[in-house]
């Protein structure tokens, strides 16, 4: 039996077992959009801007190891999306993007509503298609998903012509595609993996550095298992977090340019750093000739093969899955109780290290940001969910709330993209019901996808949003008062609306917070009267709070600024 | 230093601004850059010259690997190989020069493919380097336009780029 274009596509992603479709209608679509109304699997959620249905998806898959999947419509509909697959594509996060285009007889003919999808899409995906003939849509959209979810995962682009979902052919799902140029590595080199086993039982100064790819990979266990077995130090990148626990006693914190010292010290002074799903960014090691001055083996685990010796040479890399390498790991390397008294000497410089307590805040009498995640943390007993937009209260998160499981921290490491903390919160909504979802935001980035309010009120998301209110781009401000001597040129957000007026416009409660001690009673009443409820807390926090420690940018991992307050 | 890289992919749409596109993005230099199709129509070959260090080279290689559309990929100049580029060169060849331009193509074992009263048109193969000592030896006033394909480049012996 034929059926349309419009239909296959619904099919296939019933054969995919999507349940959630972010999305956006619009003329190229339509086709689509009917066959979409005519079944009740698939669930679409209507965003409000398609930024946010791609940062949604986006979410929905880095809370569950699922694929997000977004349609919208041609021209606008895609650049709309840009932001977010290249938010998507930093992070290596697996989406496919159903994309409307003009007929095809219609293509390169600035048709209403056309725009070079596969062009302007190619420089942010992991790959792109365009599909001509209805009779390639299925098999497309099978290496679509195929592409996203293998090797190292990332978005993948479909642009279908609208006549094209209007054709019929049979419905065929293939099992599996096979593409000749497209391999991926999974098990890793057993003579690497044996070599860097060596290594590290021969350390006296190792220590594990573990990224997002631990996430991705879901490995974090292993890797717990044979953090305990070495009885190392451990430090995971800002995208890492959760990979290994963070009150597990080994845990030497986050590194790079807001890291911990100890951690940016254990780092720098290893003398074996086995790095596993991580990439050496500028934000992690700073300038790379300092990094590299100080001499040390290195091993790089990871699924990318040009991730490996481009910022930093490595000793031995090893190229695969770092869950299977983890594996082998763990065959070769026995298990071990307690710490590795060889490594003596190596924890008793950490804890001095660790002693410093650099992430020790001043004391206000207004309400300091830290402190309000430290009580969020204690009182959802670190089992929240938490989404962040980008700035200083990100940071913030990232240094104070403890995560101790891996997909529960979520965020843009890489782009660094303002306006994801709440289309973020969506997707871990629907990916994870009745986990509590905190966004916590800055009132400059939740301006960037606040409409997205209305969106949560349509689907009934108890998303608690933290909104630490400084009245400044903090994170910009803070880089003024430090390297432009105060000048702070443009960094001040006047004219701010009223947000809990706003929020119960668009039906939810609005709280403000503006005195230390309302802090704790005010997220309570959040997470337990509201518990059901979208809550937007308007925390009015001292605005002159800074990230501490910092490791200016192209500065050296030791060359740490603290606290002035300390 | 100069590489001659090698690129097999997928003869389809887009394929070609894909690695055209990562060269730009990436801020890697292109030289020439050749393409068309083998004697297998579903695959093209991309023959580029670029320059770098050889960490720069490690990482071209690796960002070509990692496009979905290609299927192969090597450094030609790692060993033996043999490189050749085309140039169709336009000249003044008129009076006294007719003579000389005809010795000189003869000299560099090039062809006049074309022939006016005034012009010739003078077809040349051979590395880069031969083509450019070609061009340094005539007489600048008299070249009128020239063209060239970019180099292409093929392993020795048992070193074969296939699928
Ligand atoms: C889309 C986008 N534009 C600009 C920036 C640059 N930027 C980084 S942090 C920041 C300030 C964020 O302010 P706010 O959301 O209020 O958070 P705060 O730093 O005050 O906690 C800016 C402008 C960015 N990261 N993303």
């Amino acid at each position: 039996m034929k059926i349309s274009g419009a239909e296959i596509v619904i099919k296939c992603l019933h054969e995919e077992k999507v349940d959630y479709l972010f999305g956006f209608p619009g003329g190229s679509v339509l086709h689509i959009y009917d066959a979409l109304f005519k079944q009740d699997r698939i669930k679409h959620i209507l965003v409000r801007h398609e930024q946010a249905a791609v940062h949604a998806a986006d979410a929905y898959a880095r809370s569950s190891n699922r694929v997000g999947v977004v349609l919208v419509t041609s021209g606008p509909g895609v650049t709309n999306t840009i932001t977010g697959l290249a938010t998507a594509y930093m992070d290596s996060i697996p989406l496919v993007v159903l994309t409307g285009q003009v007929p095809t007889a219609y293509i390169g003919q600035d048709a209403f509503q056309e725009c070079d999808t596969v062009g302007i899409t190619r420089p942010c995906v992991k790959h792109n298609f365009l599909v001509k003939d209805v009779s390639d849509l299925a098999v497309t959209i099978k290496k679509a998903f195929m592409i996203a979810t293998t090797g190292r995962p990332g978005p993948v682009v479909v642009d279908i012509p609208k006549d094209v979902t209007a054709q019929t052919c049979v419905f065929e799902y293939p099992n599996t595609v096979q593409m000749r140029s497209y391999n991926p590595v999974i098990k890793g080199h057993l003579g690497q993996i044996r070599k860097g086993a060596q290594l590290l039982l021969e350390a006296k100064r190792p220590i594990i550095y573990a990224g997002g790819g631990v996430i991705l990979a879901d490995a974090s266990e292993k890797l717990t298992e044979l953090a305990h077995r070495l009885g190392c130090p451990v430090t995971n990148t800002l995208m890492g977090l959760g990979g290994f626990p963070a009150t597990d006693p080994q845990f030497v914190g986050m590194l790079g340019m807001h890291g911990t010292y100890e951690a940016n010290m254990a780092m720098h002074h290893a003398d074996v750093v086995l790095a596993i799903g991580a990439r050496f960014d500028d934000r992690v090691i700073g300038d790379t000739a300092h990094f590299c001055a100080e001499p040390r083996k290195i091993i790089h685990i990871d699924i990318d093969p040009s991730s490996i010796s481009k910022r930093v040479k490595v000793d031995i890399p090893i190229v695969g899955n770092a869950s299977d390498i983890l594996d082998e790991f763990l065959k070769l390397i026995e298990s071990q109780t307690g710490r590795n008294p060889v490594l003596q000497d190596w924890w008793t410089r950490i804890e001095e290290w660790r002693s410093r307590q650099c992430l020790k805040y001043k004391k206000s009498d207004k309400i300091m940001p830290q402190y309000v995640i430290e009580k969020l943390y204690e009182i959802t007993k670190g089992e929240a969910i938490i989404t962040s937009d980008v700035g200083q209260h990100q940071m913030f998160s990232a240094q104070y709330y403890k995560f101790d499981k891996p997909r529960r921290w979520i965020n843009s490491g890489g782009l660094g993209t303002m306006g994801v903390g709440l289309p973020f919160a969506m997707g871990a909504c629907f990916a994870n019901p009745g986990v509590t979802v905190a966004c916590i935001t800055g009132e400059g980035s939740i301006q960037m996808c606040i409409q997205e309010l209305s969106t949560i009120k349509q689907f009934d998301l108890p998303i608690k949003v933290i909104c630490l209110n400084n009245g400044y781009l903090g994170m910009v401000r803070q880089w003024q008062e430090m390297f432009y001597a105060s000048r702070y040129s443009h960094t001040y957000v006047s004219s701010l609306p009223d947000f809990v007026k706003l929020a119960e416009a668009y039906g939810h409660v609005g709280i403000r917070v503006t005195r230390p001690e309302d802090v704790v009673p005010a997220l309570q009443k959040a997470l337990t009267e509201h518990r059901n409820d979208c809550v937007f807390m308007d925390f009015i926090i001292d605005p002159t709070a800074n990230v501490f420690p910092m490791v200016a940018a192209g500065k050296g991992l030791t060359e740490i600024i603290f606290s002035e307050d300390l | 230093m100069r590489h001659i890289v090698s690129i097999l992919l997928e003869n389809e749409a887009g394929a070609l601004s894909r690695v055209a596109g990562l060269f730009s993005a990436r801020g890697y230099n292109i030289e020439t850059l050749t393409v068309a199709p083998t004697e297998d129509a579903s695959l093209s070959r991309i023959t580029v010259v670029t320059r770098g260090s050889d960490d720069v080279l490690e990482q071209i290689v690796k960002q070509l690997n990692k496009l979905v559309d290609v299927v192969k990929v090597v450094d030609l100049s790692e060993a033996a190989h043999i490189e050749r580029e085309l140039m169709l060169i336009k000249v003044r060849a008129a009076g006294k020069d007719r003579e000389e331009m005809k010795r000189m193509a003869e000299i560099f074992r090039g062809r006049i493919i074309d022939v006016t009263e005034s012009t010739y048109v003078i077809e040349l193969t051979g590395s880069s380097a031969k083509l450019d000592s070609f061009i340094g030896a005539l007489d600048a006033s008299l070249i009128l336009e020239t063209v060239r394909t970019g180099v292409s480049g093929i392993g020795r012996g048992d070193r074969i780029l296939k699928v």
